[in-house]
């Protein structure tokens, strides 16, 4: 363990000025007080994210606890604290499918893979909400107003809690029965897959870029989804659930069990299993009849909790189409599994985004000596503007060019693999302490890995924590994003 | 002025040493740069006294002789040390030829500043030998302006290794690029730039110019249509040094003027002809530029007294305000200006003025020195009366054109501006004779007076001559004015320099006689159309020895007599027009050839000079442009003979019949010299006498009340 740390350390203190350059582009007054604010509220937080069961006893004495003295909204921890629960069952089962099938050697090895990957994207999620979760109880940074008005604001979670269809049952229900053992088993299941590790590491930078990439994305969502002259409950709010909206398919044939992704399709298919299929009526569309009296306004929730698309949000704003859902689930919470070809660089979780890219792909003229590229070249100016000694570079000297942004590539890479090293170690240390004693997830084991490091390696070891910065701000920018603004969603 | 004054008093003073230094020169027996060896061989035996005289003091007696290029190349052939010192003093060298650079440039080791706008083309290849040069890392400044034909790999290495470089200049340079200018850009200590008419330059080379020179301190970007905002943006961000600003005629708007105007240090802006420039910009300015001194809006069409009294109300520091061609010049206008207590100058050129603009002008409380109202309408007696009485201080004015001006507004010039030092007023058709007595007993301290097209006569000239400070005097066209006014100005203004004759057909050769007497220091002469001149008065030219420029076009009763007596008295003749002197031959050709050494630009058309003239001038090596259209004696081959044979010419003129004879690789050779061939298709002028209708229009304009 010592050992890998160090040469992680040594890789970070061979290229402090890579690090310094990420520390730069990351915002750095936001870094900070995140950072301790995430180890703050890890702490104040260990003994409830450490056992699950514990956990849920606990909750029901901490709604009575004093607003004064709770600067954080428990029921909303709980809805996150249930979700995480939820999400490692999933992992759990998966993962326990795959155990079954090794047995078997009768599943292709492609559908092995996309299990893993699912497990990953999973093991990912609840990373990211782990960190969130442990986030939220810090008074100083989160929900000021919340903590000037509790009353009010959990008056008004009430109140819009019950009309939700992710119903509080169907989250408390399977809850209690994680233990220990369960973890061990899922710790296990992940280091027998192997490369498990290193597709997570993978997996949380996608996470870290993604925050970085979707930006200007979110802007135009925001700008598309202009609902505002809706009142909240003027409309029916519809939620999918997870696997709906990434099901390749929506029509499944009731006989064969062939999926289909449009009804229509599915009708002409059904012609095959019998006559009674072929009359027009069953051919005809099914909404006609419907149409007679008006359909009530309907609008789409984000399975995703604490996601501003999710209708638990304080701040919801609903999504108009099941595509907007769909591209929305993908674009946001889900890992980037389209790589463009030509440029290896930048990665899409919807075809279409990756499509649309590659018709731009390469158009990127405006190069500045950096390497950066850009495709304007107000753009480009702006850029040089703000970074001194970084002057325009012209299309002629092409070899230089290519050299300078060659090296960019894998000074970003080395950037996320030292963010996410750190990060894998910390986790192959949790199961460790799993092993030795119950208390895994207590995040002392957290704290006391980070100072020890601290201790051992002064000067590296600031870098290393600094790459982790990186990751950790990269992640805990994308909690803010989700619980105090937009989300991704395009229509169409 | 009072600098060249005393520039020449000094000159004066050490004028014994250049005598001496003039004495030894002539004792060498050929012109050569190099002492003879043979000479030095014999000089052993008696030991070179000059030899004893130390660095410092031949530096000098150099630093005196700066005057005229002639002293110190007789001062270099003196004796080896001598010549020895004078390499190593020159400090500029303008070499006429790019070829021979890298051999000057090996003989004068602490040259610093290099002009090379006297060659057509200059390579790569030299461009890259200047660096190479002993003198390439402390050369301090370099002009490539009208230089053609090198690329960004010779910008490179003289940016590269020419660390000290200060200054460049790479006007008119219309296929530089961006690579050039990214090339420039690594040249980090640049601080004068100039880059006029680079049109081919886009945003990312002025952007590599704004990262890589921080310390531009003059930048001229006039005509560089390839740029946008975007570019000169980025330069005001990064160039916080800027003082002095050229953005005339590109495609700047309102969206970097914020910027530019931001510039800590900005002096002078100049923003002529920008279509992108608008009242609606101008006046979104947050803050103007409070260390502005000279602003220059001239024929900026948007822009009207609103946006202009908004950048002009921070300028607390502005001296000159320039505003050719504006919008109409009115009241608001006018007062605006009011609250600028520096300001010092003031033109507004080709205006239309409002009376009541003008009134307010008068009634401001600041002190101008110096107005501009050329060519405007609408400046009348009682508006340009009540400037005058406000502003007794005025040392220049111009009211070229303002044709509705008469003796009143003369006689409040002659009465409150009596310091003036220049007046300009050509054409000022309702002004009678009697004015100009005025301006010459008021007005003791006029340097420059312009009266060209004006009712002068020999009353008014004898008055005029009381200005004995004049220097320049321009009485073209006055058709009143004959010898004995001339003979006036020639008794009583030592120093006049220029002094144009044009039309004035009343001059004989007794006036010029009397101007060569008088005026020594004579340098420019224009007796165009001036008929009655003849030989005997080009022979008493010949006293004035720094004449330079002299116009002898229509001079038809002039010939190879005069013109080698001028050739043999004015050695420094630069440009010469002897059009339609019909009695010039080639012998005034080989005089001009054998004396004229400097001789740059001359006019041949309609004499009868033929291909032996043409040939024979070839040997002038300064000669860069020359106008031969309609010589009858011309043929094809022996043109081209000449062409080919001149090495250094850059542009002629030439008739379009020869176009076809001439064959077309000696066209692409010429051109691939730097030659400019330009072809005209006039028709042959038959002899008229020209002035006769001249005189027969200007009457018949006085006739009907000046217009």
């Amino acid at each position: 363990m010592d050992l890998k740390q160090k040469g992680v350390a040594e890789i970070s203190s061979s290229l402090p000025h890579i690090l310094d350059e990420t520390s730069e582009s990351l915002n750095g007054d936001l870094l900070f007080p995140q950072f301790n604010s995430l180890h703050y509220g890890l702490k104040s937080s260990s003994s409830e994210i450490g056992h699950e069961a514990q956990n849920q006893d606990q909750s029901a004495p901490s709604s009575f606890f004093d607003s004064q003295i709770l600067s954080w909204d428990p029921r909303a921890m709980l809805n996150k604290l249930s979700f995480l629960e939820h999400k490692v069952h999933q992992v759990q089962d998966i993962v326990h499918s795959i155990a079954n099938n090794d047995g078997r050697f009768s599943i292709h090895a492609d559908e092995v893979a996309a299990q893993q990957q699912l497990v990953t994207a999973d093991l990912t999620c609840i990373i990211i909400q782990l960190i969130s979760t442990a986030g939220t109880l810090l008074p100083a940074m989160k929900n000021s107003i919340i903590s000037a008005n509790p009353e009010l604001e959990r008056s008004r979670v009430a109140a819009t809690s019950p009309g939700t269809a992710f119903s509080d049952e169907k989250m408390v229900a399977p809850s209690e029965t994680m233990k220990a053992s369960d973890f061990d088993e899922l710790i296990n299941g992940l280091s027998g897959c192997g490369t498990a590790g290193d597709e997570l590491i993978e997996c949380l930078k996608n996470v870290g870029s993604g925050v970085v990439e979707t930006a200007p994305l979110e802007d135009h969502d925001l700008k598309d989804a202009d609902d505002g002259d809706l009142l909240p409950g003027s409309y029916e709010v519809l939620q999918l659930e997870k696997e709906e909206i990434l099901a390749p398919h929506t029509h499944f044939c009731m006989i064969c069990g062939k999926g289909f992704k449009r009804d229509a399709n599915l009708r002409m298919h059904m012609r095959g299993h019998g006559d009674e299929y072929k009359t027009p009526a069953a051919l005809a569309k099914p909404t006609k009849e419907s149409n007679s009296e008006p359909t009530p306004i309907r609008r789409y929730s984000c399975p995703f909790i604490g996601c501003k698309r999710n209708k638990a949000h304080k701040k919801f704003l609903p999504l108009k189409t099941i595509l907007c859902v769909k591209n929305h689930y993908k674009r946001s919470h889900c890992d980037k599994r389209y790589t463009c070809s030509r440029c290896n660089g930048k990665k899409f979780s919807v075809l279409a985004d990756l499509k649309t890219h590659e018709k731009h792909c390469g158009r990127d003229k405006w190069l500045c000596s950096c390497g950066t590229t850009f495709s304007r070249k107000d753009k480009l100016f702006g850029h040089i503007t703000l970074f001194q000694g970084h002057s325009p570079a012209l299309p002629a000297d092409e070899s230089k060019v290519l050299g300078a942004s060659e090296e960019k590539v894998t000074v970003g890479d080395m950037v996320c693999n030292l963010g996410g090293g750190s990060f894998g170690d910390g986790i192959q240390l949790d199961a460790k302490g799993i092993d030795d004693d119950r208390g895994f997830f207590s995040l002392m084991n957290f704290d006391s890995y980070n100072f020890g490091s601290l201790d051992d390696f002064p000067r590296p070891a600031f870098d290393v924590s600094e790459g982790s910065f990186c990751l950790s701000s990269g992640s805990s920018s994308f909690m803010t994003r989700n619980d105090a603004n937009s989300s991704s969603h395009r229509p169409g | 002025m009072g600098q060249i004054r005393t520039l020449r008093k000094r000159t004066c003073e050490y004028e014994a040493v250049e005598a001496l230094v003039l004495v030894f020169a002539s004792t060498n027996p050929s012109c050569d740069t190099l002492p003879l060896k043979k000479r030095r061989s014999s000089d052993d035996h008696f030991p070179n006294l000059f030899d004893a005289l130390s660095d410092e003091l031949l530096f000098l007696i150099l630093d005196r002789l700066d005057s005229s290029p002639f002293d110190k190349k007789s001062f270099s052939v003196v004796c080896r040390s001598f010549y020895a010192a004078e390499s190593r003093h020159r400090r500029l060298l303008r070499p006429l030829r790019s070829d021979l650079v890298p051999s000057v440039l090996s003989r004068y080791p602490s040259i610093s500043h290099l002009d090379l706008s006297l060659c057509p083309r200059v390579s790569d290849g030299v461009l890259a030998s200047i660096a190479a040069a002993a003198a390439g890392p402390s050369l301090l400044s370099i002009n490539l302006s009208s230089s053609r034909s090198f690329s960004h790999s010779g910008l490179g290495a003289l940016a590269a290794i020419c660390v000290s470089l200060v200054e460049i200049n790479l006007s008119n340079m219309i296929d530089l690029n961006d690579a050039s200018a990214a090339a420039i850009g690594r040249a980090r200590n640049l601080e004068k730039l100039w880059m006029a008419r680079c049109k081919l330059v886009t945003d990312m080379g002025i952007g590599c110019i704004a990262v890589g020179c921080r310390k531009l301190r003059l930048l001229c970007l006039k005509w560089c249509l390839g740029l946008t905002d975007l570019g000169l943006g980025l330069m005001a961000v990064k160039c916080r040094e800027v003082r002095n600003l050229d953005l005339s005629f590109t495609m700047v708007t309102k969206k970097c003027l914020p910027a530019i105007l931001q510039l800590p240090y900005l002096e002078e802006l100049s923003l002529v002809g920008c279509p992108g420039v608008d009242d609606e910009g101008l006046t979104s300015l947050k803050q103007g530029c409070k260390s502005l001194e000279v602003l220059n809006m001239s024929n900026c069409q948007h822009v009207s007294d609103v946006g202009l009294s908004s950048i002009v109300n921070d300028a607390v520091s502005l001296r000159q305000l320039i505003l050719a061609y504006y919008s109409p010049v009115t009241h608001s206008l006018t007062s605006s200006l009011l609250k600028l207590s520096n300001l010092e100058k003031v033109k507004f050129d080709g205006c239309r003025i409002t009376a009541s603009g003008l009134l307010a002008l008068g009634n401001s409380c600041i002190s101008l020195k110096e107005l501009s109202l050329s060519k405007c309408s609408g400046v009348t007696d009682e508006g340009l009366s009540s400037v005058l009485m406000k502003h007794k201080g005025l040392t220049k004015l111009d009211i070229t054109c303002c044709r509705k001006i008469t003796d009143i507004s003369i006689a409040s010039i002659a009465n409150s501006c009596s310091s003036l030092t220049s007046l300009k007023m050509e054409s000022c058709n309702l002004v009678s004779k009697h004015a100009f007595c005025m301006i010459g007993e008021r007005c003791h301290l006029l340097e420059e007076l312009d009266l060209t097209d004006n009712d002068l006569d020999n009353q008014g000239l004898k008055a005029i001559s009381n200005c004995h400070r004049l220097y320049i005097l321009k009485i073209g066209l006055c058709l009143n004015v004959n010898d004995e006014g001339v003979i006036q100005i020639g008794k009583s203004c030592p120093l006049l320099e220029e002094l144009d004759l044009y039309r004035s057909v009343g001059i004989t050769d007794t006036g010029i006689m009397a101007i060569a007497c008088g005026c020594p220091l004579l340098q420019m002469i224009n007796l165009a159309y001036c008929t009655e001149i003849t030989d005997i008065a080009l022979r008493s030219l010949s006293k004035c020895s720094k004449l330079n420029t002299l116009e002898l076009r229509g001079c038809f009763q002039v010939s190879n007599y005069g013109l080698a007596g001028v050739a043999l008295g004015c050695r420094e003749i630069i440009k010469l027009d002897i059009k339609k002197c019909y009695h010039i031959t080639d012998a005034g050709m080989v005089s001009l050839a054998r004396l004229c050494y400097h001789l740059r630009q001359i006019n041949l058309s309609y004499s009868s000079v033929t291909e032996v003239g043409l040939l024979a001038l070839a040997s002038i090596s300064c000669l860069q442009s020359m106008t031969i259209l309609h010589l009858s004696g011309l043929t094809p081959s022996g043109l081209a003979a000449a062409l080919l044979a001149s090495g250094g010419l850059t542009k002629v003129k030439l008739h379009m019949s020869f176009k076809s004879l001439i064959p077309k690789f000696l066209i692409q050779h010429l051109e691939s010299r730097g030659c400019m061939l330009q072809w005209r298709d006039k028709p042959f002028q038959a002899e008229v006498d020209a002035n006769e209708i001249w005189k027969q229009q200007s009457q018949d304009l006085v006739a009907t009340g000046g217009f």
